[in-house]
């Protein structure tokens, strides 16, 4: 599309300042984080690194971050093995039910998040007689990493098709074999799109959280509500935020590069 | 075919083979034997169920109703990977992660032949497809003729007694398609195993096959030699379907022919006279007037509005007279003979 100079740049200009509005506060939390004043005073004093040795040296921040960790990559790999199993059987196959399915599967990302929680919340509770705890969190967690590697899994199986596992019935391969040889390969990448995004939903995931982690056992997010008003803790604060956000940047960012390289290749 | 006293099963048998989608019968109580060795062709307009028929023999739809048999053994509820048949698919579904010589070796693979042979009998199918020295290429840098030719290799490599395929021709531009059909011919010659082939397109039908089944709406409506179905029509819709037919039926059999029923004549039985009444005994003569010449290259195909109502086309020489003017008034004749009687189909 051809726009007219005075368009082009109006958008550079409406582009510059959304981009602006949502980045400043993200470089401020950067910025304070090398901040000599406690109170945060602009501009900086000066320049320390004095908060982020206390930061690495803070057990509380350094069990959190493990924790997130933990239940990241948990409900990742669980989200993975479902997702592509209810992927490929809402694309693959024909059932009594198939539409209801597919709707309860995808339903829990549109759900508010607290409304899981408290779900969440009561049936382990109330029904499991299950104590909150990592396991509880990771759990909840899977319910919506799920939906994004189902998305994800789904979406390429459909651009793909089903000619190939035919071809590869048709020469003989039965279905595992097919599986391996034929339709992994095929959704390898988006599977792993998937995965990256889900360990970054995860990450910084904190409404359901909320409801679902067990006392004294903060994720990363949770640790920050809980610390970001004394303070005492307010700089080391600011130096947990830098590094959630530089571990949620670069799974999108590889998500998106293996997104991208899908549809260059696709034919 | 040789009929003899201890007749083998024939390589296909369907019995009875129904397939239906909801209400619909796309493929509707069909009987039919196809012989080792056989060039069969199932044509027919899209719809008409030649293609679930073929899906059906693949193993990749279930029947509703009926049996196949495969050299006399009952295949009708096993897997695609279990049946002796291979498939070429009409977009080639040839895998975009291998190599040419992967994706032909892949039968080969999963039946659990060795490394090395599996190398050696790819390269061959590979030469027979004079394809081998592209086996280190993917797919997607390959022209579509050359995919065509993959997707043949893949199939034949691991040796079936029946192969499938689907419209495998329909990608391809005129030129190709011709090269491609002489190829197909000469592969199934020197295989000699039985092809089984949809198409739409008719001359195709015709050019390469033994036998030809007509589909409409689910159900074979003439099944002969190529011969057969284009010198003698049954009905009115394979006079239609295949090739082009003067088809007179109701009104315009008794007005052109002076007699009830549905009739056809093929365009080049169709003379158009020099000199009004010149026409010999046992010939049927109409008066016209020239709506149309068509060249043709070597011929032209000249369309006549009949005095008594229908149009009639004729194909002759290009040079068959002095003059083809639009608006000329003509008289037509064909023999008695190249009349066809049909049975009218609506």
């Amino acid at each position: 599309m051809i726009l007219s100079k005075g368009a082009r740049r109006a958008f550079a200009a409406i582009t510059g300042v959304i981009l602006l509005l949502m980045y400043i506060p993200l470089m401020l939390v950067v910025v304070n984080s090398f901040n000599t004043s406690q109170a945060f005073e602009w501009p900086p004093p000066g320049f320390t690194g004095e908060w982020w040795s206390r930061a690495i040296h803070n057990d509380g921040a350094r069990e959190a971050l493990w924790t997130s960790v933990q239940v990241g990559i948990v409900a990742t790999v669980v989200a993975a093995l479902l997702g592509t199993l209810l992927a490929l059987a809402l694309s693959r196959y024909q059932f009594f039910g198939r539409t209801g399915v597919n709707l309860l599967v995808v339903l829990p990302i549109a759900l508010p998040g607290i409304i899981t929680g408290i779900a969440l919340n009561n049936a382990f509770r109330g029904i499991l007689d299950l104590r909150l705890s990592i396991l509880t969190v990771t759990i909840a967690h899977s319910t919506f990493c799920i939906v994004t590697v189902f998305n994800n899994v789904a979406a390429r199986l459909r651009q793909v098709g089903g000619n190939l596992e035919e071809a590869s019935a048709d020469l003989g391969a039965g279905v595992w074999t097919t599986f391996r040889l034929v339709t992994f390969p095929q959704l390898r990448t988006a599977l792993v799109a998937g995965m990256l995004l889900s360990f970054a939903l995860s990450f910084d995931e904190i409404v359901v959280t909320t409801f679902t982690a067990g006392a004294g056992q903060d994720t990363l997010p949770l640790w920050i509500f809980n610390n970001m008003f004394r303070p005492n803790q307010a700089p080391i604060v600011n130096v947990v935020a830098v590094v959630m956000i530089l571990i949620s940047i670069i799974p999108i960012w590889l998500a998106q590069r293996l997104s991208d390289d899908v549809t260059a290749a696709a034919p | 075919m040789t009929a003899q006293t201890m007749s083998p099963p024939p390589a296909i048998a369907l019995e009875g083979l129904t397939k239906r989608f909801d209400d619909v019968a796309a493929v509707d109580g069909l009987d039919l034997q196809i012989g080792d060795g056989e060039f069969f062709s199932m044509l027919g307009p899209s719809g008409s169920g030649k293609t679930t028929v073929l899906r059906m023999i693949g193993g990749f739809e279930q029947p509703t109703d009926g049996r196949i048999l495969l050299h006399g053994n009952d295949v009708t509820g096993t897997a695609p990977f279990d049946r002796d048949v291979n498939t070429v698919f009409q977009d080639y579904a040839l895998f975009p992660h291998l190599s040419v010589r992967d994706n032909v070796a892949y039968g080969l693979k999963v039946r659990g032949v060795s490394r090395s042979e599996r190398r050696a009998r790819a390269s061959e199918a590979l030469a027979k497809v004079r394809l081998d020295h592209l086996a280190d290429r993917r797919p997607q840098q390959l022209s579509g003729g050359q995919r065509q030719r993959v997707a043949l290799a893949r199939a034949i490599v691991v040796q079936p007694k029946v192969l499938l395929l689907d419209e495998p021709l329909g990608a391809l531009d005129l030129k190709l398609r011709e090269q491609m059909q002489v190829e197909l011919k000469e592969l199934q010659r020197s295989l000699g195993i039985t092809f089984i082939f949809v198409t739409h397109d008719q001359e195709e039908a015709l050019t390469l096959s033994d036998r030809v089944a007509v589909f409409n709406a689910g159900k074979i409506v003439q099944l002969g030699t190529p011969e057969e179905i284009y010198a003698h029509p049954l009905n009115t819709y394979v006079a239609g379907f295949v090739g082009t037919s003067n088809i007179f039926t109701g009104d315009d059999a008794q007005a052109v022919l002076g007699r009830p029923g549905a009739f056809s004549v093929r365009p080049e039985d169709v003379r158009i006279e020099d000199r009004a009444g010149r026409h010999t005994e046992g010939r049927i003569a109409a008066d016209g007037t020239i709506a149309e010449t068509i060249y043709l290259g070597g011929r032209q195909r000249v369309l006549v509005d009949l005095t008594s109502g229908p149009r009639i086309t004729v194909v002759e020489a290009h040079d068959s007279r002095d003059t083809a003017g639009r608006g000329q008034t003509v008289q037509v004749s064909f023999a008695e003979r190249d009349l066809r009687e049909l049975e009218d189909v609506g």
